[in-house]
Formats: structure tokens, C-alpha cells, sequence
């Protein structure tokens, strides 16, 4: 791990990510270390951070010294010479390496102190340049294929790195450009949106839409003038758990059912369009004329599912669900089920979905269906959420009896919010099928579940943007990461729980509907109790 | 005027080896303020329970407006026209005060599942009227201004009020009010007993309150039964009910006639 961590160079041949995931952990001790210091005085501070460095220096120091001079394999199994050279800095010479280490952790730890004393306008303008350089540090391999075929920016991103990360000067370009950026946005925000807030309703109605417009082209033709296969694919697979990303909300984020068992409704869906399409199980449908039944299939199942369940809550509904999952899973796989859905062999030879003879062959192409489903399945959960329907949703996730205290029917509101929820699984299996031409059931393991309940919680939950932003971050990240692909769960379980710490919210938190409160638009009251109709 | 909106016939509902109500028999008069007090663990919250079909009673007969109660669930009762509110308030917590207004209009809102996803013209109506008609609730319990307020940021009289709100949204005819001013200053607890009664002569809901401050019973119930240990050991007008000695008893302790007189705070060690 370490050393696919040290293969990377952040700023090539000058600091390594190894090295500054290192040096970022020192620094956190420190900044912790400070925090609370203040009443003391700045000395003191200083002195504390300084001694935070020092001690993580000191304890790593020991550690080197001995993994080096004893013999511990068998109890570090992982200890290997790339290791230690990381943690000496590179230094041939084991004292010189360990005063170095000791040496820059104390360093590091004072500039934790002096970033606690920053002003929080640039330490929040600093950190973020820093976390530019250093995803951009990474991105490089990325970015090139990604623009390879646009003239200027490729120039521009040959300019800016070297052979293995960013050149000194893009760094620190990068750093300079995003910091000030940062930094007068940080002063520029509050004016701008008071001036937004300041605009008539129609104002605000013309800027929201020209927004969404931009948005709209942006990805309509952003995908095409790459003209790129990888980039269509990894988009085309964040599209899918997007769509599955809003259905698993409906159910999970809104009504607060815990389902683990998710990824069924997606393969019912790829195998109803297997199975009614392709020639080799006798299908004989196109595409457009297989998905209505790939959604009708999935909303059945989702009633099935709903059934046994509605009087579960909680952890055994996690464990029911999840049970469900692998139900449909084994059936698929079973030779029972085999003359037609093909058991371990899967599906083969599903047709492309075609338009006037137009064929959607090629990941862009199947991109753009994923981009209308999507823009279809959000505007109906926005309008699901602010409705009779996401209300009765929401008081079953806050509280399921007072909810039916209210007059809340549970059997049929629970079961909708199955229904749905599969609907939109229902119609990205369908995609997925026939993107890929061929299904198999090893497609549609658990980890599909807890990936689309991962991107939930990254995005937050019942949070529509959430779900595209944790998508982005659950299925985009790792394409940018592809060397650590053995380590996604490692750094999967890390990020979920520094989330859970930091921002237990999401990253995109659910933003509850903030109406005008139409005092200008009731009509004058007489006295306040007479506008109440009595019985 | 004095048609009998409820009548409890003789209900019990035991918990295992405990019977929480005991054969109760309770009549509530249409357009009344009802108390029902007794000490803690009396049996008065399991009987509310009773009512709005979150138990249902072993023996006995519920009648409301000729309607059994017994055997339905909380969402068919509420549409009979019975609401409530909660000993330990319970709101939809991360909603806005609004929204837990609005859920409190559900049964009187029609939108489907299509409705809501496809938002006809009808509908959007409806929610328009029902967003004025949250207003006006909440504006009407003194939180006007606090609509966008989530529930649980709000004060704890606040959301006692927005309970009440919530409830009235259903447009009950019969209000059943679980402890309402538990927790409110003296000054709060007045201005609660003021708004009761205006609940009931300006909407004419019927009010069945249990209540632990003697203050508010006494001041505002029209009849008052008291409950011991799930059993009714007296009804009648407040004057009744304050001379009764099986009350006192019950309040008191047994042979609290000899410890009158007495430090409080003896009695209590001694008992």
C-alpha cells in the first residue's frame, strides 16, 4: 500500500503523496493539539504544537529505529525498505534520516500553530488551494487522456506538469491562482448573494433557469467534444448509480427504510430487458419496448418486497432486505431458472437501444440516454419530496407512529416508496443491460447495494444533489485512483467514518423547503380564531 | 348540547400480569372541557392510548359519535375526528414547523402518488390552500412567524404549541390534550388555560385534558375523573372532586387524614 501511495509524486521529484499524507497527518495532530490553547497565550501554543510535532516525529522515529534494527517481520508483516525510506525521508543514512523525520514533524507541527492563528478566511482559502494541488497533483494521467483531443487545454496541461506530477511552477501557479480565487470569493459571497436575494422573483426565476440551461449543455456537449471512450464509460457508470442513487433516496433518504438489499431491483431490471430482447433467449423486443416492462417488473418486486417488511423496522429490515438481495441473486444464478435467464452464463447478445436507426452503441452514446433518465427521475423526486406524498414520507421516517396517528396510511405509503424506489433501479438495470450487451449475476453482488447506500451517506441523505455528488465521489473518485483499486473498501471505510465525524450530514445535506410564508397573500382576518372553519 | 361525543364502557387493557385500565366507564360530553387526573402511572395515558388505537383494549366499548373505536387503527380513528397530542412531545423533529402542520392536513389532502409526481393543475390547488391554511394555524397558536423554524430548534413551549397546531390541522372534534402545560412557567400556563378555553368555545372542539396542575384542572374542566390505579374512584365538578376523600386518599396516601398537620416532607419519608 505504501508504496503504491510513494509511486505517485504530487509535485514530481520534489514531495510524494506518500510523503503528504505524512506530513498531513503531523499536521493535524499539531492543529489539534492547538485548538483550546489560545487562553494560555500564543507561546504557549506554539510550544504545545511544536511538542505534538516533536512526539509524532519522536514516535515514528522509534518505530523506524525498531523495525530497522530488530528484526520484527513477523509482527509488521507489511514493513517493507519502501517504508522506511518514506518515513526517512529518502535518506540513504538511518541517523541523518530519523533527525530529518523528527526535524520536519517539529516544523510541521509549528506551521499547524500558525495556521490555527491564520484568520479563518485564508486558512479555509489555504487548505483549499493546498487540496487543489493536490487532487490535481494526482489527476494527471486523467486530465491528459480526458483533453487530449482539445488543443489548448492539453497544451495547457502539458505546461503544467512533468513526469510524474506537477512541475514546481504548476503547483505553485495552481496554488496561487485557486488561493486567490478562494480568498476574494470568500469576501465577494455574501454581496453577490444578497444581491441574488435582492432580485425580483422573476429575476431569480431567469437566473435559476439560464443555471440549469448552462448545466444542461455543459453535460449534453461537454462528453461529446472529449469525443472520449474511457471518459464516456466512467460517466455512463456514475450515471447509473445516480439513477439508482435517487431510487434507493425515495426509500432510505425520505421514508427512512433502511434497504440493503437494492441492487435486486436493478438486476431485475437488466435481466427483464435480457430477457425480452435478446435473440438468444428468444426475445424479440427492441430496447424502448422492453423498459416499461423492466420498470413494471421491478415496481412488482418492489411490492413483493414491501409486503413481508411492512411491519419490520430498523435493523431487522436492513437484514430482511438484504436477505432479498441475495434471494434474487441465487435465484438468477440457479439452475433451475436456467433454460431462461442462463444461470452462471448469463445473458449474451442484447441488442443496442436504436432510434430511427440511430444506434446508442458506444458509452457516450448510452450516456446520453442515462443523462435523460436522470433528468426525468430527478424532476420527479424533487416533486415526490415537496408533496402530500414525500411529507407522509418524512413523518414515517421521523416518527412511524405518530405518522399513522396523523392519518397516515403506512401499508400504502411504505409500499409506494418501495415501488418507486425500484422503479428507478428498475430503469438503470435496464440501461446497464443493454450498455453492456451481456449480464451476468456476478453484476449484481451485494457490494452494488452498499455501494449506492455508500453515496447516500457521502452525499447526504434524502439530499437529491447528495446523491449526484456522492455518486461522483463513490464511482468517479476510484476511476482517478485506479492503482489503489485493491484499497477502495480501505479508503471507503476511512472516508465514511472521517464523514461521520466531520459533517454526519453529508456532503450536500438535504435542505429542508423553505416556503414564503404568504402572510402578504392571506386574506385579511377578522380575528385571528375565526379563520380556523369549525366542524 | 349535552349529547355524549364519547363513551368508554367498562375498558380494560392489561399489560401481562398488570392492568393499566381497569374497567372504566367515562362518558364526554359534547362541547366540554373533561379532565382526567390521578397520580403517576394512574392508568390515564394508556387510556388516550385506548382511544387512539395505539393499544387496543381487551375488554369494553368504545363509542365515538356511534362509532367503535375498538379494533381500528390510528389512521381510521383520526379521520373520525379524534386528534391528539403527546406527554413527551412528539414532532416530526427535523421538519419545519410548517411541514409538521401540513402533514397534520393529510387526511384532508387528496393528492396520489401520480398527483404528487406529476402535479396537476388540481393539485397544485390544493397546496396552495393548504399551505394558507398552515399559516393560519400556526399564526393562530402564536408561532406565525416561526413556520420555517425546524420543530425540534423551537422552545418547549413552542412546541407544545405546534403539537396543538398539528392536531387542530386534522380538524378534530375532540381534542385530547396529555399534559399540556407539563413544563411551562406559571405565567406560560395561564396564558395555555386561556387558549383551551377559547379552543372550545370559538371551534367547538371538545377538549379531553389530563393534566397534573391543579391550577388549570380545576380552573377550565367542567368534569373531572380521577383514575387510581387504572380504576375511576371519582367524577364530578371540580368543587366535587376537591372534597371527595377517596381523592385525597389517592393523592395522599392512605391515613393521610392523621398527617395533616404535618411537614410534607415527613409524610413523604414515612410513606
Amino acid at each position: 500500500m505504501v508504496e503504491t501511495f510513494d509511486k505517485r509524486d504530487v509535485i514530481s521529484e520534489v514531495i510524494s503523496l506518500g510523503a503528504t499524507v505524512l506530513l498531513l497527518t503531523v499536521l493535524s495532530t499539531a492543529y489539534l493539539a492547538t485548538r483550546g490553547q489560545d487562553k494560555n497565550g500564543v507561546a504557549w501554543m506554539f510550544a504545545g504544537s511544536a511538542l505534538a510535532g516533536l512526539l509524532s516525529g519522536i514516535v515514528l522515529a522509534l518505530f523506524v529505529l525498531t523495525t530497522t534494527l530488530i528484526d520484527m517481520r513477523g509482527v509488521f508483516i507489511n514493513v517493507k525498505p519502501s517504508l522506511i525510506s518514506l518515513l526517512t525521508l529518502k535518506q540513504e543514512n538511518l541517523t541523518l534520516g530519523i533527525v530529518y523525520l523528527i526535524g520536519t514533524s517539529t516544523v510541521t507541527g509549528l506551521v499547524g500553530a500558525v495556521l490555527y492563528r491564520t484568520p479563518g478566511r485564508v486558512r479555509q482559502a489555504l487548505l483549499i488551494a493546498f487540496l487543489c494541488v493536490l487532487t490535481l497533483g494526482v489527476m494527471q494521467e486523467l486530465l491528459r487522456v480526458t483533453f487530449s483531443n482539445i488543443g489548448f487545454l492539453a497544451q495547457l496541461i502539458k505546461s503544467l506538469y512533468e513526469k510524474n506530477g506537477l512541475s514546481v511552477i504548476g503547483a505553485a501557479g495552481i496554488f496561487i491562482v485557486t488561493f486567490t480565487l478562494t480568498l476574494v470569493w470568500s469576501f465577494a459571497q455574501s454581496p453577490v448573494q444578497a444581491r441574488i436575494a435582492g432580485l425580483s422573483s422573476r429575476g431569480q426565476f431567469i437566473l435559476k433557469s439560464s443555471v440549469f440551461l448552462l448545466l444542461f449543455a455543459a453535460l449534453f456537449f461537454i462528453p461529446k467534444a472529449l469525443d472520449n471512450i474511457y471518459i464516456g464509460e466512467v460517466l455512463a457508470n456514475v450515471g447509473l448509480f445516480i439513477l439508482m442513487g435517487l431510487g434507493l433516496n425515495i426509500v432510505v433518504g425520505f421514508a427512512g427504510l433502511l434497504d440493503l438489499g437494492y441492487v435486486a431491483f436493478f438486476a431485475i431490471g437488466a435481466y427483464t430487458v435480457g430477457v425480452l430482447t435478446s435473440p438468444e433467449r428468444g426475445g424479440t423486443l427492441n430496447f424502448w419496448e422492453a423498459l416499461p416492462f423492466a420498470i413494471a417488473i421491478a415496481v412488482l418486486f418492489g411490492f413483493i418486497l414491501g409486503i413481508p417488511v411492512l411491519k419490520i423496522r430498523g435493523d431487522y429490515l436492513a437484514i430482511v432486505t438484504m436477505g432479498f438481495g441475495e434471494i434474487i441473486r441465487i435465484l438468477v444464478l440457479s439452475d433451475f431458472l436456467r433454460p431462461w435467464l442462463g444461470g452462471a452464463g448469463g445473458i449474451v447478445g442484447i441488442p443496442k437501444a436504436e432510434i430511427l436507426g440511430f444506434q446508442f452503441a458506444g458509452p457516450i452514446e448510452i450516456y446520453y440516454i442515462i443523462l435523460i433518465g436522470i433528468f426525468i427521475v430527478v424532476f420527479l423526486a424533487i416533486r415526490l419530496k415537496d408533496s402530500r406524498l414525500g411529507r407522509a414520507w418524512m413523518a414515517i421516517r421521523e416518527d412511524e407512529d405518530v405518522a399513522q396517528a396523523m392519518g397516515i396510511n403506512l401499508v400504502w405509503t411504505k409500499l409506494i416508496a418501495f415501488a418507486i424506489g425500484a422503479s428507478f433501479a428498475g430503469i438503470s438495470g435496464a440501461i446497464f443491460a443493454t450498455k453492456l450487451s451481456t449480464i451476468y449475476p456476478q453484476s449484481f453482488k451485494f457490494d452494488v447495494s452498499i455501494n449506492v447506500l455508500a453515496l447516500l451517506i457521502l452525499g447526504g441523505m434524502g439530499s437529491i444533489p447528495g446523491v449526484i455528488i456522492g455518486a461522483l465521489m463513490v464511482v468517479g473518485l476510484p476511476e482517478l485512483f485506479r492503482e489503489f483499486e485493491d484499497f477502495r473498501f480501505l479508503v471507503y471505510g476511512a472516508a465514511l467514518v472521517v464523514m461521520m465525524q466531520l459533517r454526519p450530514e453529508g456532503l450536500w445535506p438535504e435542505t429542508l423547503h423553505m416556503r414564503e410564508l404568504h402572510h402578504e397573500h392571506a386574506p385579511p382576518e377578522p380575528a385571528s380564531t375565526d379563520s380556523i372553519p369549525a366542524n | 348540547m349535552t349529547n355524549t361525543i364519547l363513551s368508554a364502557n367498562k375498558v380494560t387493557k392489561r399489560f401481562g400480569g398488570l392492568t393499566a385500565v381497569n374497567s372504566v366507564n367515562i362518558e364526554v360530553k359534547e362541547n366540554s372541557i373533561h379532565s382526567v387526573i390521578g397520580p403517576n402511572g394512574a392508568g390515564k395515558t394508556t387510556f388516550f392510548n385506548c382511544l387512539t388505537g395505539f393499544y387496543k383494549p381487551e375488554e369494553g366499548e368504545l363509542l365515538f359519535n356511534g362509532h367503535s373505536l375498538v379494533g381500528l387503527r390510528s389512521d381510521q380513528i383520526i379521520v373520525l375526528g379524534i386528534a391528539r397530542t403527546y406527554q413527551n412531545i412528539r414532532l416530526f423533529a427535523n421538519l419545519t414547523a410548517l411541514d409538521n402542520v401540513l402533514i397534520g392536513q393529510h387526511i384532508h389532502l387528496k393528492a396520489g402518488w401520480l398527483g404528487s409526481a406529476l402535479r396537476f393543475p388540481g393539485i397544485v390547488r390544493e397546496e396552495k390552500t393548504a399551505l394558507l391554511e398552515a399559516n393560519r394555524l400556526l399564526k393562530f397558536v402564536g408561532l406565525g412567524n416561526k413556520g420555517n423554524h425546524i420543530a425540534k430548534n423551537l422552545s418547549y413551549g413552542d412546541q407544545r404549541r405546534l403539537e396543538i397546531a398539528r392536531a387542530l390541522a386534522s380538524k378534530p372534534k375532540l381534542l385530547l390534550l396529555d399534559e399540556p402545560t407539563a413544563g411551562m412557567n406559571p405565567h406560560e400556563t395561564e396564558e395555555a388555560t386561556i387558549f383551551f378555553r377559547n379552543l372550545r368555545d370559538e371551534l367547538n372542539i371538545t377538549i379531553v385534558l389530563i393534566e397534573h396542575d391543579m391550577r388549570v384542572v380545576m380552573g377550565i374542566s367542567e368534569i373531572i375523573s380521577v383514575l387510581d390505579y387504572g380504576q375511576k374512584i371519582a367524577e364530578g365538578t371540580p368543587k366535587e372532586i376537591q372534597n371527595n376523600a377517596q381523592v385525597i386518599e389517592a393523592y395522599l396516601g392512605r391515613g393521610s387524614a392523621g398527617n395533616i398537620g404535618k411537614d410534607p416532607a415527613v409524610v413523604a419519608k414515612e410513606a
